[in-house]
């Protein structure tokens, strides 16, 4: 599985995910600098955690805008997974290329924590190594995570099971103390309508070894292994 | 001539910030204040015909400086205000 890495001016967790897939891998994943304008040959792009642009205007905003986005269009269109982590969330949904969008969070704090979070659908590229209903722990570092879409527009996601990921506490309950930022409904992640795009807030990247204190993200890039190689 | 937009949180989104503010004016004593909400204010400058500008900047509002998703934006323009126009440009 070849991986692309983009990296922005102010991602900060590009070398974790690139750890992170050559762990998984055994292949070191590729850097792609936000000027470069193509994608040729890759498998699968990972959009990091970061502050693209400083987070100016709107985290995404500018990011969006980058010469590596038209690339980034077609490869998505085209059913690349595309796995945006934090901030690549946001971009993604700048991009419009998830419905909604994340604002400041409810609490006002910047949030940076290990958090428990319920897969809701085992079955996508990005999560069959997972059981559905299994519970994971992951990290969140994010000021900017309160999920916010219309309530028709939530109601679809359920509906469809693009709800990867929700936010719940240690007993698997999506309760308001177990969500750190306030999103709709708990949620963490969510799924194009080709469930061949993800954006999850948590970062499975920084939980991709036991010593880091959780190795349960790993099996978020094992899943694009097995659903790449399929 | 000069334009300044107004990006504010769409009425049906939380606003942390202005309720925090809004907190402050209730501990600092001051009744009757509600509905406090925190926006940007973003000023530039455009050159060129009225109406080609006008449509640019609602463009550029839709495209970059406001998110519709969650944002509501509105745009102030003031010929008066318009700077001389500089070497090489119309």
């Amino acid at each position: 599985m070849r991986v692309g890495v983009v990296t922005f001016p102010g991602s900060n967790s590009d070398v974790d995910s690139m750890r992170a897939v050559e762990a998984v891998t055994g292949r070191p994943a590729r850097s792609i600098w936000h000027k470069e304008t193509s994608l040729d040959g890759l498998d699968v792009v990972v959009l990091p955690g970061g502050f693209a642009h400083g987070d100016y205007l709107r985290a995404g905003a500018m990011a969006r805008f980058s010469p590596i986005v038209p690339a980034l269009e077609r490869f998505a269109r085209a059913g690349g997974p595309v796995l945006g982590l934090c901030n690549g969330f946001q971009v993604l949904t700048e991009m419009h290329l998830l419905p909604g969008a994340l604002v400041r969070n409810a609490g006002l704090r910047f949030r940076s924590e290990i958090v428990h979070l319920r897969v809701e659908n085992a079955s996508s590229p990005f999560t069959n190594a997972y059981r559905d209903g299994e519970l994971v722990r992951f990290p969140i570092a994010h000021g900017e995570g309160n999920y916010v879409a219309s309530p028709e527009t939530l109601d679809r996601l359920e509906g469809e099971g693009r709800v990867a990921f929700r936010y719940v506490d240690e007993a698997g309950r999506p309760t308001t103390g177990s969500n750190p930022n306030g999103s709709a409904r708990n949620i963490a992640g969510i799924l194009n309508e080709a469930c061949n795009v993800l954006g999850l807030m948590p970062h499975p990247e920084r939980a991709a070894d036991p010593v880091l204190g959780s190795g349960d993200g790993r099996r978020l890039f094992e899943s694009l292994l097995a659903a790449v190689s399929a | 001539m000069r334009a300044r937009v107004e990006v504010t949180l769409k009425a049906g989104i939380r606003d942390p910030q202005g309720h925090a503010i809004e907190r402050a004016i209730a501990n600092l004593g001051y009744e009757g204040v509600r509905n406090v909400r925190v926006g940007k204010l973003i000023t530039l400058e455009l050159t060129g015909p009225r109406e080609v500008s006008e449509r640019r900047i609602t463009e550029l509002c839709e495209k970059l400086l406001a998110n519709p998703v969650v944002e509501d934006f509105a745009v102030l323009m003031d010929e008066r205000e318009r700077e001389s126009p500089r070497a090489g440009e119309p």
